[in-house]
């Protein structure tokens, strides 16, 4: 089912339980730099827990077991030896609520490229933050509070904060789940926008429950139904012209 | 087919085919009816057909709304995507087949020579064949038929024949009578009309298997000989 690219992230055969409950069943799927990959399906299918097996998000839930060959650049991210704090800078993650730190803008985006020593001196520092929130489409309406609270910004760029916090440590992968859901159509929009312009330099891989919005920002389309991968391929043909009838049922809105 | 779980939704694709089904009908009636006022050099009936393309331009209006307002109200996507666009673009095609009842109707007055002009009576012929192919093409949208649909083009070549071979027959006779050439040339743009019809009856059919397969039909399906009127 893999659509021939460089692969940043690669996914095979992975199988997730949560405890005796099987959430995800035998799914392969690879993510390249140059396209932004929606996983879509119902509520419960298992996107986002797929989604957090690729940054070992599930880590953190004792019940849940992932088996399977998830590889980024090559590299087993379940071995042993791999840094966990290293693989979320590398593999970063956006979530469904903006979840900015209680503490100012700056050090909200200056919090990662600190803590993993990415600037060698103040000045250095700064540039960062500035170019990440540049990036995140952020900079030209916080220049002049850099030091207000995160929190106290909108929900709209309250995300992209977040945004610029997760690409603040140059991340090669973004994880974004449903980074829209909590926000209005034009706080949507710079999203899309963003995600749009970030495309190309980060393999992004977004979980929407929003057709027009995953149809609008990726390139290619996977669609889970019940823990497992149903259809996966080229966004334009997903939407116009799906080859299996669950896929159709649910992009159509006949679902259930 | 599942229904949407939105029920307005599906109400609103019923909708648009039903004003596709009256739109084509319609159509049908308007063709056959021209014919019919010009075989009995009926002015009156004629004049009916003028005024009543009106009502077809109607109702492309309505269907130019209703689709419209399903895109930006449903965002429909996949086969009712295809569908949407596809009654969007057949009631162009629908409003333009009455068009051509139109002028066939308009022709009529210049066309009073009973009996006199042998390839008069063949006309009628070839009108059904069209009007056959508009029918059975609005049938298999609304059965959503790719394979009703193919065999519609397929049949597309026959009344290219018969446009054919009736321009032949029909230059013959006014070389042989000369004192028609006028209602004969009158004649000949009736044929072409019916002919045109016959190819919009075709493209229809090439927008119902696009909407109800996903995929454009190959030229094989169409059958592909090159006739004088290509």
């Amino acid at each position: 089912m893999s659509i021939p690219n460089q692969h940043k992230i690669s996914a095979q055969h992975v199988n997730v339980w949560y405890g005796a409950k099987k959430a995800i069943d035998d799914v392969s799927l690879d993510f390249g730099s140059d396209h932004v990959t929606s996983l879509i399906g119902p509520s419960g299918c298992g996107k986002s827990t797929f989604l957090r097996t690729l940054n070992r998000m599930n880590d953190t839930i004792p019940a849940a077991k992932v088996e399977g060959d998830i590889t980024l650049d090559g590299e087993d991210i379940y071995a042993p030896e791999m840094d966990v704090v290293q693989l979320r800078a590398r593999v970063g993650m956006v979530f469904q609520k903006p979840n900015p730190f209680p503490k100012s803008i700056f050090e909200n985006v200056a919090y990662g490229p600190r803590i993993h020593g990415l600037a060698g001196n103040k000045t250095q520092l700064g540039e960062i933050v500035e170019r990440s929130l540049r990036r995140a489409g952020l900079w030209d309406e916080v220049k002049d509070r850099l030091t207000d609270s995160g929190t106290a910004l909108s929900g709209g760029q309250q995300q992209r904060l977040c945004i610029a916090r997760a690409i603040a440590v140059d991340p090669e992968v973004i994880l974004m789940d449903e980074p829209c859901s909590a926000l209005d159509p034009i706080a949507t929009a710079k999203i899309e926008e963003l995600i749009h312009e970030l495309k190309g330099r980060y393999a992004i891989v977004i979980v929407t429950h929003n057709m027009q919005q995953a149809a609008r920002v990726s390139q290619r389309t996977a669609f889970f139904h019940l823990g497992t991968l149903i259809e996966y391929g080229a966004t334009s043909d997903i939407f116009t012209n799906p080859r299996q009838e669950r896929t159709k049922d649910y992009i159509t809105g006949r679902y259930g | 087919m599942n229904d949407h779980t939105v029920k307005a939704f599906d109400a609103d694709i019923g909708q648009l085919r039903g004003l596709i089904a009256q739109m084509g009908g319609m159509a049908e009636h308007a063709i056959a009816g021209a014919m019919e006022a010009l075989r009995r050099h009926d002015l009156e009936g004629a004049q009916l057909i003028i005024a009543g393309d009106k009502k077809l331009d109607a109702l492309e209006l309505e269907v130019e709304q209703l689709a419209v307002r399903i895109i930006a109200l449903r965002a429909p996507l996949a086969d009712d995507l295809r569908e949407v666009v596809a009654a969007l673009k057949i009631a162009g095609v629908i409003e333009r087949i009455g068009d051509y009842a139109k002028n066939i109707a308009k022709r009529v007055p210049s066309i009073d020579s009973h009996g006199e002009i042998e390839p008069l009576s063949v006309l009628p012929a070839m009108s059904a064949l069209a009007v056959r192919m508009v029918h059975d093409a609005l049938d298999a949208f609304a059965a959503r038929d790719a394979d009703a649909a193919v065999e519609v083009c397929q049949r597309d070549r026959e009344v290219d024949d018969f446009y054919n071979s009736l321009f032949r027959v029909l230059v013959t006779h006014m070389m042989e009578n000369p004192r028609t050439i006028g209602q004969v040339t009158q004649l000949l743009f009736i044929a072409k009309n019916l002919e045109r019809v016959g190819d919009h009856a075709t493209n229809i059919a090439e927008m119902i298997y696009y909407a109800a397969t996903g995929t454009h039909m190959v030229e094989r399906d169409r059958g592909t000989l090159l006739s004088l009127t290509e």
